[in-house]
């Protein structure tokens, strides 16, 4: 797996978050999706919204299921910015469970806003109880079914809490339009709307440039 | 008699020459009254005529892209690694068309033929072509072939510039465009390297200013340093060390010998010129590679790419290779973002490799891939 690739971070079968972004993105808009996998957000989209788009993808094998599926992808490492696209050249700039494997994800979520009229961000949370519990009790970096990856050897380099967060979006003058939090599992899908930081496992933020 | 050739080859295949009467005014201004273009085909056009490909060569390129002309033949065509039955451009689905182009030297008329009004061989009097003549001829022969829509057009390199134009120029005539290892416009660079290859062949004292034929003779050696200049510009400095490294052909080292030392590349660069300078025209090299530093996809649409590109109809796939330093990557990504800028359909792959610009003939796995992927796409809607 390259470092850089997007949803290659976080193993997420399911990825419930895809539905809650398809039902955030308008019907006919333009979206780029950064780290966009194997398309599986971009052809939904395609398919059910008339949504034209792009994804930026630098895994090999996933570009050539792109392009399979008769998808734009282009092999693009999202590291070295977007400084190719146009200010607001798109309706949204997606980035799907890769923040945390950006180099410097600050930047990054600057420019998709600089480029996208407004941006839809998914990450995983490691504020969740079981990160906590983790490190409070082993005295160990988290290593679990949610973030399986020893911490010498995984693309998630900048990890953050929903708290971490908002507190960046607050400095970057970043307006967050919605926030769903998703939990997968039961126990923490009863908890995760009282104390969304200790309970949710994934955010998906909508988020727009403060004007 | 059991089959000579693989299951996945063409097999035999008869080239075929083609008349066309009809004047071809040309972007210089000049008029060829009357031209022959020397095709191939593979694969069987169907009854809607929807599943024809084009195939724009490169420099040294023809029509002999795919299978064998005899059982004896040492080598297929020069993309054979690419078409034939179950290949990328698979001719069970496609019918694929190569020709060789005008100013060619491979049976299309060009500097070898004989000019109608001097009864003379042409030599350095053809007329000077650009890219867009080559697709102005292309158009007429889709017309004779009864081809109105070309399911894709596909070229890498000068193929790659054809296979642009023909979008911008007949965009309702193509749908789908592949450009591998391609670019808008040459580098200085790269100008400069065909400057080079051009005045070692007019330096030649056989070249008599491009009247050899008439003379009698051949600019053999002129082309051969040509070849050889641009055989190094084709490979990586990497791929040509893993080739051949330091190795020693003839001769040696040693204190107190005084043979001369010969290093294989020496050797394999001189063997590819004296290959070359065979069966190539020096005309044909130059008018070719003035061709090349010609072109600029976007000079006529106030050097702007995205207007360019904005004339397009049909989707892109754009190929690069990691060591193509003569039509690198970044060359290629430009062609992108100015398709994304002019909201066009497009993809694009960098695919790792260590065989320079030479890459994009070459069998490499993960650009096979890809390329067969996307053109199953482009035979799901024929």
């Amino acid at each position: 797996m390259s470092p850089s690739t997007s949803t290659g971070g976080i193993t997420d079968p399911l990825r419930i978050d895809l539905d809650v972004i398809q039902a955030w993105i308008q019907p006919n808009s333009r979206v780029l999706d950064l780290g966009c996998g194997d398309g599986t957000l971009l052809q939904n989209l395609r398919d059910t919204k008339q949504v034209t788009g792009y994804g930026l993808e630098i895994d090999p094998e996933q570009i050539t299921t792109c392009i399979s599926k008769g998808l734009n992808v282009v092999e693009q490492n999202l590291d070295r910015g977007l400084a190719n696209f146009a200010d607001h050249s798109f309706d949204s700039v997606v980035m799907t469970q890769a923040l945390q494997t950006m180099h410097a994800p600050h930047k990054v979520l600057e420019e998709m806003l600089r480029v996208g009229k407004e941006c839809i961000v998914t990450f995983p949370n490691f504020g969740h109880w079981k990160a906590r519990w983790h490190l409070f009790s082993n005295g160990r970096m988290p290593v679990s079914d949610l973030l399986p990856y020893q911490w010498y050897d995984t693309p998630n380099i900048h990890f953050c809490t929903f708290r971490d967060f908002e507190f960046l979006c607050r400095e970057l003058d970043i307006d967050i339009l919605k926030r769903q939090v998703v939990a997968e599992r039961r126990f923490s899908r009863l908890l995760k709307d009282l104390r969304p930081n200790l309970f949710g496992e994934t955010a998906i933020y909508h988020l727009r440039k403060h004007r | 008699m059991p089959a000579p050739f693989a299951n996945d080859s063409v097999g035999l295949v008869t080239p075929q020459t083609l008349h066309f009467d009809q004047p071809l005014e040309l972007a210089s201004g000049r008029t060829l009254d009357a031209y022959d273009l020397v095709i191939e085909t593979y694969g069987e056009l169907n009854a809607q005529k929807s599943n024809a490909v084009l195939i724009c060569h490169a420099l040294s390129g023809h029509h002999h892209a795919a299978g064998y002309h005899s059982e004896d033949d040492r080598k297929p065509g020069w993309w054979d690694n690419y078409i034939g039955p179950g290949k990328p451009i698979d001719t069970n689905r496609f019918f694929v068309v190569a020709l060789n182009n005008l100013g060619g030297c491979h049976g299309s008329t060009g500097p070898r033929s004989i000019n109608p009004q001097t009864g003379q061989p042409w030599g350095k009097d053809f007329p000077h072509l650009r890219v867009r003549d080559w697709v102005h001829s292309q158009a007429r022969l889709a017309d004779r072939l009864g081809i109105e829509q070309w399911a894709a057009i596909v070229g890498g390199s000068l193929g790659g510039m054809q296979a642009m134009r023909w979008a911008l120029e007949y965009p309702d005539r193509v749908r789908h465009c592949v450009v591998i290892a391609s670019a808008m416009n040459l580098t200085t660079q790269n100008i400069a390297f065909n400057e080079t290859a051009r005045q070692a062949i007019m330096s030649d004292p056989k070249y008599h200013e491009g009247n050899y034929q008439v003379h009698d003779t051949y600019p053999k050696d002129g082309l051969a340093v040509a070849r050889m200049i641009g055989h190094i510009t084709y490979l990586s400095d990497d791929g040509m060390g893993q080739k051949f490294g330091r190795e020693i052909r003839s001769g040696s080292f040693q204190q107190g010998q005084d043979e001369p030392v010969e290093f294989q590349i020496e050797s394999y660069l001189r063997y590819q010129g004296d290959a070359f300078s065979s069966s190539f025209d020096a005309n044909t090299y130059i008018l070719m590679t003035k061709a090349l530093d010609y072109f600029d996809l976007a000079r006529e649409y106030n050097d702007d790419p995205v207007e360019a590109f904005s004339h397009a109809k049909c989707r892109f796939l754009v190929v690069s290779f990691t060591s193509d330093w003569r039509f690198a990557p970044e060359r290629s990504r430009e062609i992108v973002d100015a398709l994304i800028g002019a909201d066009k359909a497009v993809s694009y792959a960098e695919v790792e490799s260590d065989y320079g610009h030479d890459a994009f003939l070459l069998p490499i796995d993960r650009y096979y891939r890809l390329f067969t992927e996307y053109m199953k796409g482009v035979s799901t809607h024929v």
